[in-house]
């Protein structure tokens, strides 16, 4: 019996570093606005609202990755 | 534990998103069309009911009504589309967002518990709509020339770029915002959906099926995690129907923007 048997498929690998990416940018954006909120915090509600904009373009490039991991799974 | 009963873990994929019809023999009625029918039903109701007696002491149902909509007037459609000639789009607006929200808020139900918009069907036609929208606008206020100008030419750049800058901004602003607008919404509700299923059958199958006490331990823990995934799901369906909408009167905002 081998020790260590791996079976599966190596898109679902390939999800794993595509999402590296958007992860460290998803952490960007609400690390300035956590940093701009604590600077000015009357400003909180109007950072949010950009913040969730650019929550969901950056987050779209993970969620293409996931897609396509689907894709190539066959 | 007992041998010979199958104890193969079959992990869930896209199969399981194939249900089964409600009546047979009619194909098409499926538990999502279902479920976007007794939306609409209870947006409308709700909606009606709140707007209909209107005064000026509100009564609960018609306090929260407004709350709602106010939400989607003041903090999406006057933010994006801006104060001159935002009122146009607040009713296709609100709309959107409440048939979105209580489609992907369906997937926590119980024994609802399957959001519409994993179907990929639902969030293209969505999405094309809001496409239609945006154009459609753009074009009317500023001809067809003017707006492919509008959306392609971005204000300040060198005219040598331009060749290059042209196809992309097309690509990016015209050909590519719909793909991504309904792949994320779907791809969002169908991820989610299977993370829960990978978590609760996982759990199951180590409870139950895997044959030694730790394993059985692991899978309590498992199936609590689940929990806590369907938690923050919930969270997850109320944020995408927002970037929905928000990104929606984005690209219209951007469609009726006056040329630098």
């Amino acid at each position: 019996m081998n020790a260590l048997e791996l079976s599966g498929n190596i898109a679902v690998l390939g999800y794993g570093l595509a999402a590296i990416g958007p992860g460290v940018g998803v952490g960007l954006i609400f690390a300035a606005v956590i940093s701009g909120t604590a600077r000015q915090p009357e400003a909180q509600s109007k950072l949010q609202s950009i913040a969730w904009i650019g929550f969901g373009v950056t987050e779209v490039l993970a969620i293409i990755g996931i897609a396509l991991a689907f894709v190539f799974r066959t | 534990m007992i041998a010979g009963v199958s104890t193969e873990f079959n992990p869930p994929g896209p199969e399981d998103f194939q249900l089964p019809p409600i009546i047979p023999g009619v194909d098409w009625f499926t538990k999502p069309v279902l479920v976007a029918g007794l939306s609409v039903v209870l947006i409308v109701w709700f909606f009606y009911g709140a707007s209909r007696k209107s005064a000026i002491v509100p009564s609960k149902l018609q306090f929260a009504g407004e709350l709602g909509y106010n939400f989607v007037r003041n903090s999406i459609a006057r933010d994006a589309i801006g104060s001159q000639d935002y009122m146009k789009f607040v009713p296709y607006l609100c709309g959107l967002f409440f048939f979105i929200l209580l489609n992907n808020v369906a997937a926590t139900i119980p024994l609802v518990q399957f959001p519409t918009f994993s179907h990929i069907g639902w969030a293209y036609s969505a999405a094309i709509l809001s496409w239609v929208i945006y154009n459609g606008v753009g074009i009317r206020k500023h001809g067809l020339l003017g707006y492919l100008k509008l959306q392609t030419m971005p204000a300040g750049v060198p005219l040598w770029l331009l060749p290059l800058m042209i196809p992309i901004e097309f690509i990016s602003n015209i050909v590519v915002r719909p793909i991504s607008l309904s792949l994320r919404l779907f791809a969002n509700m169908f991820a989610g959906h299977i993370l829960l299923l990978v978590f609760v059958l996982g759990g199951e199958y180590l409870l139950l099926h895997a044959g030694s006490i730790a394993l059985s331990g692991v899978g309590v823990i498992t199936l609590l995690m689940g929990l806590a995934i369907a938690g923050l799901e919930l969270f997850v369906q109320c944020i995408q129907a927002y970037i929905f909408v928000v990104l929606s009167a984005q690209y219209i905002g951007g469609a009726l923007a006056d040329e630098h």
